[in-house]
C-alpha cells in the first residue's frame, strides 16, 4: 500500500511538470506583456529598462527556469492587473470556491442517490423512465443556461434569490443548482446502473432466496456494495466541477477562482491565469488521488500495483 | 432503452436466413428503442436545417432593425407573426439566428471530434501498440490533461492566440482527444497479445500495417460511440466559450453569442435568452439519446450488463 502511494505521489511531478511547461510556452509564445504593463507613450528606453528588469530579454530556457526556481519557491509572479502577487490572490479567493463546490456536492447527493436508487428498485416502470430521462436532460442541459434561467425565474419573476454575489445562504442556493446539476445526473444515472449490476449478482439472489425483506436487501446488500464507485466517480467529477464552477461563478459574479480566472483571461493577465491553472490542476490530482486510495482501501479486491 | 440480448441475438439469427440488408438490420435495431429513434429524428432535423437555414430562415439573421428592436414572441402582446420567437436587442430575428445558428453548432462539433479523434486514436495505438517509455509518457499527458478542467486548457490557449471560428475549433480539437486515447490504448491492450496480430508480426508484416489493419477496426465501435457523445459535450463547450466571449465572435450567428446577448436583457426581454439555450439542449439532448443508444448496440459490455 506504502509503495503505491509514493509510486503514485512520485506520478505527479511528471504530471505537474507537463502543466507547468506548457502554460508556460503558451505564455511566452504571447508575447510582450510590457506592452500591456507600461503607459502607451512609454520611450523605448523605459520599455528595455522594464524587460531585463522582468528577464523577458534572456532566452527562453533561462526565462523558464528562473520561473520554476521562483515556483518551488511560492512565487508565481505578479499580477499586473492588481499590482500584486499573483499566488496569494489565486488563494484568497479559494473558500468561496471550495463553498461551491461543496454545495454543489450535496445538491448532486442528496438528489441524485435517492432518485437513482428509486429508479434502480423500479426498474423499467415509469419511475424509472421518468428519473433516467431527467439524468439525460441533466445532462443536455449547458450549466450556464440552467444558471440564466434560474436567475430569469427566481430572481427577476418570483424575487426569492438574489441574482449574484456571496454572503447569505440564500446566495448559494442558485449557484449550488447550477453547478450541481451535472454531477447529481452522472451520479444518478451511475447508482441506478451500480444497483442494478449488484442486485442481479448471486449474493443478492440468495439473501431473497433466504426470505429476506427486500428493504434490507436493497439497502445492505445492494446499496453498500453499489456506492463506492458512486463515491469515487464523485472525486474524480473533480475536474468538470471546477470547470463548471469557471462559468457559474462568472454568471453568478460568485468571487470564487473561476470569477477571477475568466476576468484574467479577459485581460490576459498572465501570471494569474497561470497561478490559478496551477492551483486548479493541483486540487484535481490531489482529489483524484485521495479517491484512488479510499476506494483501493474500501474494496479489497482490487489488487494493488 | 437497453436493447435486450436476447433480441439482438434474434435478430442475428433472422438476418443470417433472410440476408437482412445491413439497413433494415440497423433501422430495425433502432426502432426498438424509443429513446434512440427520438434522438435519431432530432439529429436529422439539425443536419436537415443547417444547410436549408437560408431557405427555411424568414429573415435574414444579421439583419438589423432599429425599429423592431426586443419584439416580443408571437403569442405575447406586442408580438406579430413576422418575428415567430421575437427580436432581439438589435431588432434581428431569432428563429432565423436559432436556424443559422446550428452551422456554427454543427461544424464546431463535427470537425473538432474528427480533430480530437485522429490525435487520440494515433496517441493510443502508439501507447498500446508500443508501451514502455512511449507509453509512460503518453500517459503522463494524458493525466495532465486530466488535472485541468477542459474549458480552463482551452480558455487559457485562447487568451494566448485570440478567438476566432477555426482557432476555436482546432483548440477544442487539440484539448479533447484524451478519452479516445485512454479507450483505445486499453483495447489495443487487450487485441494485440492475440494470434492473428502475433502471426502478422512474425511474417514481417510492419507495424503501421499492423496498426492500420488488425488493431483500428477494433477500436472502430469505441470511436463512433465516443465521437457521437463528444460532439454533444462540444457544442456545448462552443456555446460556454461563445458565451465568455472567448469564441465565435459576432456578427457570426452562434447559440453562445446569443445567450451572451440574451443575459443582458433579462429583466425586460426574457425571451432573447431562452430561445437559444432551449435550442442547445434539444440538439445536445438528441445526440446524448442517439449516442446511448449506439453504446448499447455497439459495446458488448453494456450487452452484457443489460440482460
Amino acid at each position: 500500500m506504502l509503495n503505491y502511494i509514493i509510486k503514485r505521489l512520485l506520478q505527479t511531478i511528471p504530471v505537474l511538470f507537463i502543466i507547468v511547461f506548457t502554460v508556460f510556452t503558451l505564455v511566452y509564445l504571447a508575447g510582450d506583456p510590457v506592452a500591456l504593463m507600461l503607459p502607451e507613450d512609454a520611450t523605448p528606453e523605459e520599455i528595455e529598462t522594464l524587460k531585463s528588469a522582468l528577464n523577458l530579454d534572456k532566452p527562453f530556457i533561462v526565462q523558464f527556469g528562473t520561473y520554476v526556481g521562483n515556483l518551488v519557491q511560492g512565487d508565481f509572479g505578479t499580477s499586473f492587473h492588481y499590482d500584486l502577487p499573483a499566488l496569494p490572490l489565486v488563494l484568497e479567493r479559494m473558500p468561496a470556491t471550495i463553498e461551491l463546490a461543496l454545495a454543489a456536492m450535496v445538491v448532486g447527493v442528496l438528489i441524485a442517490i435517492p432518485l437513482g436508487i428509486w429508479s434502480a428498485a423500479k426498474r423499467n416502470t415509469g419511475v424509472d423512465v421518468a428519473i433516467t430521462g431527467g439524468s439525460v436532460l441533466g445532462q443536455a442541459i449547458p450549466n450556464f443556461w440552467l444558471g440564466i434561467m434560474l436567475i430569469l425565474v427566481f430572481s427577476v419573476n418570483i424575487q426569492i434569490f438574489p441574482v449574484s454575489g456571496r454572503g447569505s445562504l440564500m446566495h448559494l442556493v442558485l449557484p449550488a443548482i447550477t453547478l450541481g446539476t451535472g454531477l447529481a445526473a452522472t451520479v444518478a444515472r451511475l447508482t441506478r446502473s451500480n444497483l442494478i449490476e449488484v442486485l442481479g449478482q448471486d449474493f443478492v439472489r440468495t439473501a431473497r432466496a433466504k426470505g429476506v425483506n427486500k428493504f434490507v436487501v436493497l439497502f445492505r446488500h445492494g446499496l453498500r456494495n453499489s456506492l463506492i464507485p458512486v463515491v469515487t466517480v464523485m472525486a474524480m467529477q473533480t475536474s468538470s466541477l471546477l470547470g463548471g464552477a469557471l462559468i457559474t461563478e462568472y454568471i453568478f459574479s460568485w468571487p470564487g477562482i473561476g470569477q477571477l480566472l475568466v476576468q484574467a483571461v479577459h485581460m490576459r493577465d498572465m501570471a494569474v491565469i497561470q497561478a490559478a491553472t496551477f492551483v486548479i490542476a493541483l486540487a484535481v490530482i490531489l482529489m483524484n488521488f485521495l479517491a484512488d486510495i479510499t476506494y483501493r482501501l474500501l474494496d479489497p479486491r482490487i489488487k494493488m500495483h | 432503452m437497453t436493447v435486450k440480448s436476447e433480441d439482438l441475438q434474434t435478430d442475428k439469427n433472422k438476418q443470417n436466413k433472410e440476408e437482412v440488408r445491413p439497413v433494415t438490420y440497423w433501422l430495425r435495431l433502432l426502432l426498438k428503442s424509443k429513446t434512440g429513434t427520438l434522438g435519431l429524428i432530432i439529429v436529422l432535423i439539425i443536419v436537415c436545417v443547417a444547410p436549408l437555414a437560408g431557405i427555411i430562415a424568414p429573415h435574414d439573421p444579421t439583419q438589423m432593425d432599429a425599429t423592431k428592436m426586443l419584439t416580443p414572441p408571437a403569442w405575447l402582446e406586442g408580438g406579430s407573426m413576422e418575428y415567430i420567437l421575437g427580436t432581439d436587442n438589435l431588432g434581428r430575428d431569432i428563429f432565423s439566428r436559432i436556424l443559422y445558428g446550428t452551422r456554427i453548432s454543427l461544424l464546431v462539433g463535427i470537425t473538432s471530434v474528427i480533430i480530437a479523434g485522429a490525435i487520440g486514436i494515433a496517441l493510443g495505438l502508439l501507447s498500446g501498440y508500443y508501451g514502455g517509455l512511449i507509453d509512460t509518457i503518453i500517459m503522463r499527458i494524458v493525466d495532465a490533461f486530466l488535472a485541468i478542467p477542459g474549458i480552463l486548457i482551452t480558455l487559457v490557449i485562447l487568451s494566448v492566440v485570440g478567438p476566432g471560428l477555426w482557432t476555436l475549433i482546432i483548440v477544442l480539437g487539440i484539448t479533447n482527444w484524451v478519452e479516445y486515447t485512454r479507450v483505445v490504448r486499453g483495447e489495443v491492450l487487450s487485441v494485440k497479445e492475440r494470434e492473428y496480430v502475433k502471426a502478422a508480426k512474425s511474417i514481417g508484416v510492419s507495424d503501421l500495417k499492423i496498426m492500420m489493419k488488425h488493431l483500428l477496426p477494433n477500436v472502430a465501435s469505441s470511436f463512433i460511440v465516443i465521437s457521437t457523445l463528444s460532439v454533444a459535450s462540444t457544442i456545448i463547450a462552443e456555446a460556454s466559450l461563445s458565451f465568455l466571449g472567448m469564441g465565435i465572435q459576432p456578427p457570426t450567428v452562434s447559440w453562445g453569442v446569443m445567450l451572451n446577448i440574451g443575459k443582458d436583457y433579462l429583466a425586460e426581454s426574457w425571451w432573447v435568452a431562452t430561445f437559444p439555450g432551449l435550442a442547445i439542449t434539444f440538439t445536445t439532448l438528441g445526440i446524448i439519446f442517439l449516442g446511448d443508444w449506439l453504446r448499447d448496440i455497439l459495446d458488448p459490455r453494456t450487452q452484457m450488463n443489460g440482460k
